[in-house]
């Protein structure tokens, strides 16, 4: 326990969220007490409440920009805009197409998108404390060193590269858990085994020894899992964990995933290019093109009636399992995903779009407000299934809160 | 659903009865382990059965999927029917002729009937090759280019059947100058499929052909290959974990686990009615995409369906288990399964679906019915009741049709 935790201010009682300074106790060192522990348990002025209802994370207008050219002069965005809201404990799905921009995301939020790169816009993580909250991307190097692994985990996509040959996989998840807390040898190790249990691997202590090569596919990635968890994270960032795995395996680590969400209180970003996955695992989802979140929703609103066309071409373009369509005519989505370099003006889907309008072509559709359930379809007010305010976002012109 | 669906269209099966175009009897792959990890010191330790006595007919103009978890065993079936690997033992025949006794010329020359699509479209082209160069390669070496004398010649007429060729995958014909690494995945596999078509091939082996692309750029790449299938007369052998996409395409499935086939079906049989275990898992693992319901909504996952995912993983080929080797993992596993092993037979009439009608007189559209009879490795078929696959009747409303061009 830390013995003189300063209380940070309750800025954010006006209800606009302030950013505290880089220099947030609660972010740079406090330690943890209690997993998961929502702060409106804790305290008990207006102001826990005001924080609790704060997202954990919250992304807006994260640019991810790239020099080009021969002396770097222009930059090209493969982030231009992007913003997302994770809740405490809530799993949220990024889909989109590869180079949409969603690995790149998940990278930004830690701050690990390589050199040339540089990252634009407001990353907010909600503090402990009441009122804490602090801009990811102000902090700096050695507080978001205490960010990484211990608020926010990340298990990377391909998990043989993600792991050091060289290691034995007990060393290198010892080496996670001791990171972030003092802990001995004997101890870091009791850890790491404890980990592997917890990710269900049989046999814990004697995979201790084994070293990457000797697992398979599945193993390994729940070997990621771990690691990313020994710090106790919030927030686990996953991109495509289940990607190189078979279905079976995939059906098994995204069950392991669902049931840490519930026993830890983790907050999940699933990114993922499958949309089946994010139906059965996510409670909201982001799609991402070019770069943007084109449409944000609640899985249920967003299956039952996506907004943008894009989500619409996405979901009408998946063979699906049981409902096989005439051979060889599969709906198709014409056309390739915008490049970054080569961005179309307007809207960055409209070159694709089955809908597109003239204004489409010249002018970006702006990011509406979070929209209450006033917009869900007849169909879901009539089951009862969209009482709760359930807010959407949708980047185009065809909806009806963007103002034309 | 599947089952009671209007027989498809698409595959012109020649009437009478099917054609075998090619068949492997007893097929067989071992890779020999050696105890040091340096492959070609240490001494000979046994063997891994990649294949462990594979039988299996393609026929004329169908399209034939082989499904199973990686480690199965099915690229290696892929390769060895090909001859692009030596089988350790058993027999390839192609239309009737033994493609593993033809001597190394013969060999290349019948290639030109038989040709694979390769999974990866980034390893698969020669990254300082243009496109162009790679589609008239194989028009020189097996002489497809005219009689024309001269090597300038002959060059210039398989130029211009190297853009009809791009034609045909729909690629325009500015490709033919670029090179593997300018264009996108969806391309790159568009030029494999050329690649191989570019000999007028009667059968295709597709590894895992849309694997690595794009999930908007799938659906067009299953569609061209349902679409040159269906133009060309070509028989299709696609090795897939993709089950959604195996339901789209296939007109048989087989099933593989550890190097062998546990059962063998007609697709939409297959599809609504798993008679072994491990068909009826890997079924209930594929992630169901539709509006959830009203279950869904009540917090419940669909994915707590039954049965539960399949448990454990593959065990390894080189220590497979006694008996039936799925028995370690299967939920219905009784003494026997330790014990002996279940070879792969005609599923009984008892095991036979109502819903699919006696003993699988399947689609008599294209001439003559299919006298097809399931085919199934398990001491127990349908014993293990999958739920049915289905998707919600709806779907997803407004969605439907839209993104068609």
């Amino acid at each position: 326990m830390n013995p003189t935790l300063p209380t940070a201010p309750p800025a954010a009682a006006g209800g606009a969220p302030t950013v505290a300074s880089g220099t947030s106790p609660d972010v740079a060192g406090a330690s943890r007490d209690g997993a998961g522990g929502f702060p409106i348990l804790a305290g008990g002025t207006p102001s826990d409440y005001v924080a609790a209802a704060r997202p954990l994370l919250a992304i807006e207008g994260l640019e991810v920009t790239f020099p080009q050219g021969r002396e770097g002069r222009q930059r090209v965005a493969a982030v231009c805009g992007a913003s997302l809201t994770i809740g405490r404990g809530e799993c949220v799905g990024l889909v989109g197409e590869s180079g949409s921009g969603k690995s790149l995301l998940a990278l930004a939020v830690l701050r690990l998108v390589p050199p040339p790169g540089r990252v634009g816009g407001r990353v907010l993580l909600d503090g402990r404390e009441p009122g804490g909250q602090a801009d990811l991307l102000a902090l700096p190097e050695a507080a978001m060193r205490q960010v990484r692994g211990a608020r926010i985990g990340i298990v990377f996509q391909e998990p043989m590269t993600a792991l050091n040959p060289f290691y034995s996989i007990g060393f290198q998840i010892a080496e996670a858990a001791a990171a972030h807390r003092p802990l001995g040898r004997r101890a870091a190790r009791e850890e790491a085994v404890r980990l592997l249990e917890r990710v269900a691997i049989p046999d814990a202590r004697r995979r201790l020894a084994d070293y990457p090569h000797q697992l398979s596919g599945g193993q390994r990635q729940r070997v990621l899992l771990a690691m990313a968890l020994a710090g106790g994270p919030e927030l686990l960032l996953a991109d495509e964990p289940t990607t190189a795995l078979d279905v079976t395996l995939q059906a098994q680590v995204l069950e392991l995933l669902d049931e840490l969400r519930h026993d830890l209180g983790l907050s999940v970003l699933l990114i993922t290019h499958d949309l089946a996955v994010v139906a059965e695992t996510c409670d909201r989802v982001a799609v991402m093109y070019a770069g943007q979140v084109v449409e944000e929703a609640a899985v249920e609103d967003l299956f039952r009636a996506p907004a943008h066309p894009y989500t619409r071409a996405l979901l009408a373009t998946l063979p699906r399992l049981g409902r096989p369509a005439e051979r060889g005519r599969l709906p198709v989505l014409p056309g390739q995903p915008a490049e970054p370099a080569a961005r179309p003006a307007g809207c960055p889907f409209h070159p694709r779009c089955p809908e597109a309008m003239p204004i489409c072509a010249v002018e970006e559709p702006p990011e509406t407000e979070p929209l209450p359930a006033a917009e869900a379809p007849a169909a879901a007010v009539a089951t009862g299934a969209a009482t709760a305010v359930r807010p959407r976002r949708v980047r185009c012109w065809l909806h009806p809160a963007v103002p034309r | 659903m599947s089952a009671t669906a209007p027989p498809r269209q698409g595959t012109r099966l020649p009437a009478g009865p099917p054609q075998v175009l090619l068949s492997a009897i007893g097929l067989e792959k071992r890779y020999p382990l050696r105890r040091s990890s340096f492959g070609w010191r240490g001494r000979r330790r046994g063997s891994v059965a990649a294949l462990a006595g594979v039988d299996l007919e393609v026929r004329r103009g169908e399209c034939l999927a082989v499904v199973g978890e990686s480690g199965g065993g099915k690229t290696t079936l892929a390769r060895c029917l090909l001859r692009l690997v030596e089988p350790t033992a058993g027999r390839v025949s192609f239309d009737g002729e033994d493609i593993l006794a033809l001597p190394p010329g013969d060999l290349r020359r019948r290639r030109r009937r038989f040709q694979m699509i390769y999974q990866d479209p980034y390893d698969s082209l020669d990254p300082r090759q243009r496109i162009g160069a790679a589609l008239v390669e194989p028009l020189l070496l097996h002489r497809l280019a005219g009689r024309a004398a001269g090597a300038w010649r002959r060059r210039q007429a398989a130029r211009r059947r190297a853009v009809e060729l791009l034609a045909t995958v729909g690629l325009p014909a500015s490709a033919a100058e670029r090179f593997p690494h300018q264009l996108s995945g969806g391309q790159r596999q568009r030029v494999g499929i050329a690649r191989a078509l570019a000999v007028e091939p009667e059968l295709l082996v597709a590894d895992e052909p849309v694997s690595a692309l794009d999930v908007s750029v799938r659906s067009q790449i299953l569609n061209l290959l349902a679409e040159l299938q269906q133009r060309m007369g070509l028989t299709l052998v696609l090795i897939a974990h993709d089950l959604a996409a195996v339901e789209q395409m296939a007109d048989r499935v087989a099933v593989f686990y550890l190097g062998r086939i546990v059962e063998l079906a007609p697709c939409a049989e297959l599809f609504a009615h798993p008679l072994h275990p491990y068909t009826a898992s890997l079924l209930a693992s594929v992630p169901v995409l539709g509006s959830p319901g009203p279950a869904a909504a009540a917090g419940i996952r669909r994915r707590f369906r039954a049965p539960k995912p399949l448990a454990g993983e593959p065990p390894s080929p080189a220590a497979p288990p006694s008996g039936c080797p799925f028995h370690p993992r299967c939920p219905v596993a009784q003494a026997r399964c330790a014990v002996e092993r279940p070879e792969l037979l005609p599923a009984g009439p008892e095991t036979a679906t109502p819903a699919v009608g006696s003993a699988g007189v399947i689609r008599a559209e294209g001439g003559g019915a299919l006298p097809d009879t399931r085919l199934v490795a398990c001491f127990f078929p349908g014993s293990l009741r999958g739920a049915p696959v289905q998707a919600p009747p709806a779907g997803v409303p407004r969605s439907e049709g839209r993104a068609a061009p």
